[in-house]
């Protein structure tokens, strides 16, 4: 089942980790947020194949989604 | 009223409840006060307060508060024939502080010899130590690689800070206890360093566990000479990150006290000091009962943060002492005869999640800051305003002044609990926690505190 990753807070995506169709196993990193000054990694939860649906530069809201694990 | 300051207005090259800050001390010297603001600051306090406001660009500081020719060019547009820049942003910008300079302007802050001179850590504690003033053991140079970091471990000892040399904020900031540690600490410390500062250079030094930081605010007057008004406890923090302060320190003890403000004077001396400073220092804990070991941290050549503790205890306005300062005029109070009255606690109420700390912006829906005898709120937000993910979480400091730190901590409960912020989340709630911990009203805390109420397992010290 596919697991979506959203984002916790409003923030700028600083850094995008993996690549599009990259293998992730529960716990790696996807990509990081900043936000307040502060950088927030976004862990994946699950393991699969990963479907990007930001880019680096993108300001996200709360509960937009940022990657989709499959 | 003085009547020979060298400008009539002044610009703040800042933004929220800092430059709302300083605006009001301009303002009541009867100076104009000009506003800098980015777009996504335009309906914020300070922009409405000030009598003119100048719209620098888009939200990224880097195209806003960051950009020195946007300030330059916002000044001569307003006619503004000073700067005032705060803390954070430019205000340690030796470039900045030169092109204010250069351009005609009184620029209300040191010399830009002496924002250089402390600006790399490694350097500032070479200097500083050479003027006597006590350092942690530590690199006397900045350490290039990992093999070089590991090489200096063994001549410092574990366990080690690890720092970034142009940095501050806490970012990059790491403790290594062995080799391992240490490798994972400095690559990280080393791609903040880059990012943040533009400065990859590391610095190395001994890290004093059970540590309190205490830090003494300096003022460098016009006639040369640098005094001090005492000291600021700040050893409240998150992430290296302070978020409440008190005056006095409850642990320091007179001799102490007195070492260390004179170290905090000749640290100013070295450095030709003038304006508004504050010389940070590490106090180990652990030596207090013979003696009191403290280190020379680093100086940060502007305003502080946590300033305004340091007004309630002795009646003196700092903004007001640095515009006169960088006048050339004389302070308004007599510097040898400074009393400092009661207990002043500062806490820092941030857009940020109570548990965890995580930033939290978002709109604020209902705004009611408490009021009454003994309390100072320096807000940068009202009811209605946004906060953006752009700029730091800092809400506003929440103040109390009480006759004895016993009566500043009841200020401070209920002052929290009245104070009433919807629509994101805020730390109010921890500084709930914080004011019953018993650690904390018992004074004998250090910077381990909030690491061990979030993991109580945690030894304690």
């Amino acid at each position: 089942m596919a697991e979506e990753v959203r984002a916790e807070m409003v923030a700028n995506v600083w850094k995008i980790v993996v690549a599009e169709g990259d293998q992730v196993q529960d716990g790696d990193t996807i990509a990081i947020l900043e936000s307040m000054k502060m950088e927030i990694p976004v862990i994946a939860e699950a393991a699969g194949t990963v479907s990007l649906k930001v880019a680096e530069g993108d300001v996200v809201q709360e509960g937009d989604l940022i990657a989709v694990i499959g | 009223m003085t009547s020979s300051w060298t400008f009539d207005s002044v610009l703040v090259a800042n933004r929220g409840e800092i430059a709302r800050r300083v605006i009001r001390s301009v303002q009541r010297l009867g100076l104009k006060a000009v506003a800098v603001y980015s777009e996504a600051d335009a309906s914020l306090p300070f922009v409405a307060e000030a009598d003119d406001a100048v719209l620098l660009g888009p939200a990224p500081p880097a195209q806003s508060y960051l950009d020195v020719a946007k300030v330059l060019e916002a000044a001569e547009q307003s006619g503004a024939q000073a700067i005032h820049p705060g803390y954070g942003f430019l205000s340690e910008n030796v470039a900045f502080a030169q092109a204010v300079a250069d351009a005609g302007l009184v620029w209300v802050g040191p010399s830009p010899g002496a924002i250089f001179a402390m600006a790399d850590k490694v350097a500032a504690r070479n200097l500083i130590g050479s003027a006597g003033v006590p350092v942690a053991p530590g690199t006397r140079e900045p350490v290039a690689d990992v093999e070089a970091a590991l090489a200096a471990a063994l001549t410092v000892g574990y366990p080690l800070m690890v720092k970034a040399a142009g940095g501050g904020g806490g970012i990059g900031m790491s403790v290594a206890h062995d080799d391992d540690e240490l490798a994972t600490a400095f690559a990280t410390a080393q791609s903040r360093a880059e990012r943040f500062f533009g400065n990859p250079s590391i610095l190395l030094e001994r890290y004093v566990a059970n540590a309190r930081h205490v830090e003494v605010q300096i003022l460098g007057l016009s006639d040369g000479r640098v005094v001090a008004l005492g000291e600021r406890d700040c050893s409240v923090q998150r992430r290296h990150q302070k978020v409440a302060e008190e005056t006095p320190c409850p642990v320091l003890t007179p001799p102490v006290r007195a070492r260390m403000i004179s170290a905090a004077v000749r640290a100013g001396e070295a450095v030709g000091y003038r304006g508004a400073g504050t010389v940070e220092f590490l106090l180990d804990t652990g030596s207090l009962a013979s003696g009191g070991e403290f280190y020379f941290l680093e100086m940060n050549t502007r305003l502080q943060v946590e300033h305004p503790i340091t007004e309630l205890v002795t009646g003196v306005d700092l903004v007001e002492q640095q515009l006169l300062a960088a006048s050339g005029l004389p302070p308004s109070f007599d510097p040898d005869a400074v009393v400092r009255n009661g207990h002043a606690i500062e806490l820092r109420v941030y857009a940020e999640d109570p548990k965890r700390f995580l930033p939290s912006p978002g709109t604020i829906t209902r705004w009611v800051e408490p009021a009454g005898p003994g309390i100072r709120v320096d807000a940068g937000y009202a009811q209605g305003d946004t906060v953006t993910p752009f700029y730091d979480p800092l809400l506003a400091k929440l103040c109390v002044h009480g006759p004895d730190r016993s009566a500043a901590l009841e200020l401070a409960r209920a002052a929290v609990a009245s104070f009433e912020i919807e629509g994101l989340k805020t730390n109010l709630p921890f500084f709930t926690e914080l004011l019953a911990n018993e650690e904390f009203i018992a004074g004998g805390y250090d910077t381990g505190l909030i690491d061990r109420m979030r993991s109580p397992k945690a030894p304690a010290s």
